[in-house]
């Protein structure tokens, strides 16, 4: 059945005012999805992420709900979402690596992680292990410390521990970006494979390179300003997109395959609205070469084909 | 105009220095003026170390740098930086928060042109402002967080400009970049090549090596695997760690399903040597300890 967040809207108190980071988004994610969530820094894709499963003390749910597998999830309420996290809905954040706890040994912190819900690590050591064989760690693991492991082992022994109870949801949050190439590859690979298995059932893999997100996505969801400006199948995201934000980014993108001697790719003019006041209407438009008129309304979101919706006046 | 031969860097590590790791080894390349070279590897490959040492920030251990023919460890530091600067990943961190951004430029001023008149001095800024396509009403009395990371950056290659520099060394400058504006900042480096100036270009992302550089030095573990016209090592990479990297890259011409794993085998790079296997293609030619994946 999947996910279902409906007009979202989660702001940012500051001593300045609200940062509205989220500002009414609505999508959703199939059972067996991974949904890709692309767009500039400061969109709102961290925030989305954070907003499903733990928001942080500045974080307010202003409004929208989020339904998983049929059910409300109530990510307003610390304390209800408890029950979720981990077992139903679980992340890799930003930095996760890091995030680590440097001098307690990984099998160690795995079982504190499952005592703290009330499971027993011996219970579920073999899938543990079992696990580990997959994605190529060798079992010792459990007994170093995370500084003992490269980058991309980090990376590996992370989304092992986040899905361990095949959590229905998972968010992946820019997991690869400080991989090399080859590495970021097979972490990625790695995550498609966790979901052929069943280990998550969807997954919402959050990157700012759309190169990437279009090698393991089904779906690509661009963000723009805290909304959502084009959702749809990630080879129609890449091959024909229709929001000017999204056509804009692609043609933005070197490749590796392409010679450029006498051909020049242009960037975006300008740069993205501050959250904290935000325009009116299209919060594109300062930037869009298509603005008109009628922009100075907020454009809704159309379905525009099947499964391909777009937020824009002109496409 | 820049030309590196045989060289090494050793660094010392441990406790009491007590050991040491050959960051570099046998790096040799030459770059002329009005032209980008791209150097690429994968981090901890020695990139940034070859770049520093270009910079005279760190010595070279074995080997030599010149520049227009001289050892660049024999020239008069300002002489050499009027010609020479780098530009480095992170933007921010080269400005002071409470200060406006354009103290950058003040800074120059102070240590290398105390008696041109203020007139003639904003004269300049705006010129250099001007080559890096930025409005200076837009950026000048501006604090660092009323700009745009590609702002920041932008000001800092017009600072280095500032100095007539006719070679720059270029550290990941488009990392912190968001790929709308990163694509600005390549082609300002192609606008200033075309001018004349020759540009180190250091990245681990092969899209935009490719896209920006004549040719291309790849470095694997502080050693070049291969380097050539980047046409050639893009399209017809003759080395295995080369086309391993390639094949890594995302694309959105092709997907990674569709395209051949390489796998790559444990190098020792020991005495190996470069191999000319095409005019101006060079590979180096090791030995293949093991296969791996
Ligand atoms: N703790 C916070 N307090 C106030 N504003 C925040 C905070 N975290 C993020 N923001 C703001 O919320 C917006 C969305 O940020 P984020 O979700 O981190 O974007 P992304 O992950 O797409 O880069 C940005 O404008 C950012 O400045
Ligand atoms: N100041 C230093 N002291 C000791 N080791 C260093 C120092 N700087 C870099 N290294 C080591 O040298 C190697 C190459 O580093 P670097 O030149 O930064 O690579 P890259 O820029 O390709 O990531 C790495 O193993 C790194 O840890
Ligand atoms: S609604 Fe208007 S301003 Fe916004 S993207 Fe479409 S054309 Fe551009
Ligand atoms: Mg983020
Ligand atoms: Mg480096």
């Amino acid at each position: 059945m999947g996910l279902r967040v409906n007009d979202l809207k989660v702001y940012y108190q500051t001593l300045r005012g609200e940062v509205k980071a989220l500002d009414g988004v609505t999508f959703a994610v199939g059972d067996g999805e991974i949904l890709g969530l692309a767009g500039e820094s400061g969109c709102g894709k961290t925030t989305l992420g954070k907003s499903l499963i733990r928001m942080d003390g500045r974080m307010r749910h202003t409004g929208g709900t989020v339904e998983l597998d049929g059910a409300e999830l109530p990510i307003g309420d610390d304390r209800r979402m408890n029950r979720f996290r981990f077992s139903e809905v679980s992340i890799i954040p930003q930095y996760a690596m890091s995030a680590m706890n440097p001098t307690r040994k990984i099998g160690k912190m795995v079982a504190d992680l499952l005592e703290s819900r009330g499971l027993r690590y011996r219970n579920l050591a073999g899938e543990l292990e079992r696990r580990l064989d997959l994605v190529e760690l060798p079992r010792e693991v459990l007994g170093s410390y995370p500084l003992e492991l490269s980058g991309g082992m980090k990376q590996r022994m992370v989304m092992v521990i986040s899905t361990l109870l095949d959590p229905s949801l998972l968010i992946a949050d820019e997991i690869t970006s400080a991989l090399d190439v080859s590495t970021q590859k097979a972490v990625a690979r790695t995550l498609v494979g966790f979901r052929d298995r069943g280990f998550v059932r969807s997954v919402i893999f959050i990157t700012h390179d759309i190169s990437l997100t279009y090698q393991i996505a089904d779906t690509i969801m661009v963000m723009y300003a805290g909304k959502v400006a084009e959702k749809a199948r990630a080879d129609v995201i890449v091959n024909a997109p229709r929001h000017p934000y999204t056509k804009l980014l692609i043609s933005s993108l070197p490749e590796v395959g392409v010679r450029y001697a006498d051909r020049k790719l242009a960037g975006i003019p300008g740069s993205p609205p501050s959250l904290l006041d935000p325009p009116t209407g299209c919060r594109f438009r300062d930037r869009c070469p298509l603005a008109h008129d009628k922009c100075a309304e907020e454009p809704p979101a159309v379905e525009v084909e099947p499964d391909h919706f777009v937020a824009c006046w002109k496409a | 105009m820049l030309k590196l031969d045989a060289v090494a860097k050793i660094y010392k590590v441990g406790a009491f220095g007590g050991r040491t790791l050959t960051a570099v080894d046998d790096v040799g390349f030459e770059i002329r003026s009005g032209e980008v070279v791209s150097l690429i590897g994968e981090s901890g490959s020695g990139k940034s170390t070859v770049g520093r040492m270009v910079l005279g920030l760190t010595a070279v251990t074995r080997g030599s740098i010149t520049y227009d023919g001289a050892d660049i460890a024999t020239l008069p530091r300002k002489a050499y930086y009027r010609s020479v600067q780098g530009v480095f990943q992170d933007p921010f961190s080269c400005y002071n928060p409470v200060f406006k951004a354009d103290r950058v430029f003040r800074m120059i001023k102070e240590e290398y042109f105390p008696r041109v008149a203020a007139p003639e001095w904003d004269a300049k800024i705006e010129e250099s402002l001007d080559d890096v396509r930025l409005n200076p009403a837009q950026v000048l009395g501006k604090y660092p967080h009323q700009l745009s990371g590609g702002q920041l950056q932008r000001l800092l290659i017009a600072r280095a400009l500032l100095l007539d520099i006719k070679f720059l060394v270029a550290d990941e400058i488009t990392s912190m970049l968001d790929a709308s504006t990163r694509i600005d900042v390549l082609n300002l480096l192609a606008d200033l090549k075309s001018r004349g100036l020759g540009v180190l270009f250091v990245t681990h992302d092969l899209s935009l090596g490719n896209y920006v550089s004549e040719r291309t030095v790849v470095m694997h573990r502080g050693h070049v695997v291969e380097m050539g016209l980047t046409d050639k090592v893009f399209t017809d990479p003759r080395h295995p760690y080369t086309a391993k990297l390639l094949s890594s890259v995302p694309q959105l011409t092709t997907k990674w399903d569709d395209t051949p794993a390489v796998p790559l085998d444990i190098l020792d790079y020991g005495a190996a040597a470069l191999v000319e296997v095409e005019p101006g293609h060079l590979v180096r030619q090791e030995q293949s300890l093991r296969s791996v994946n």
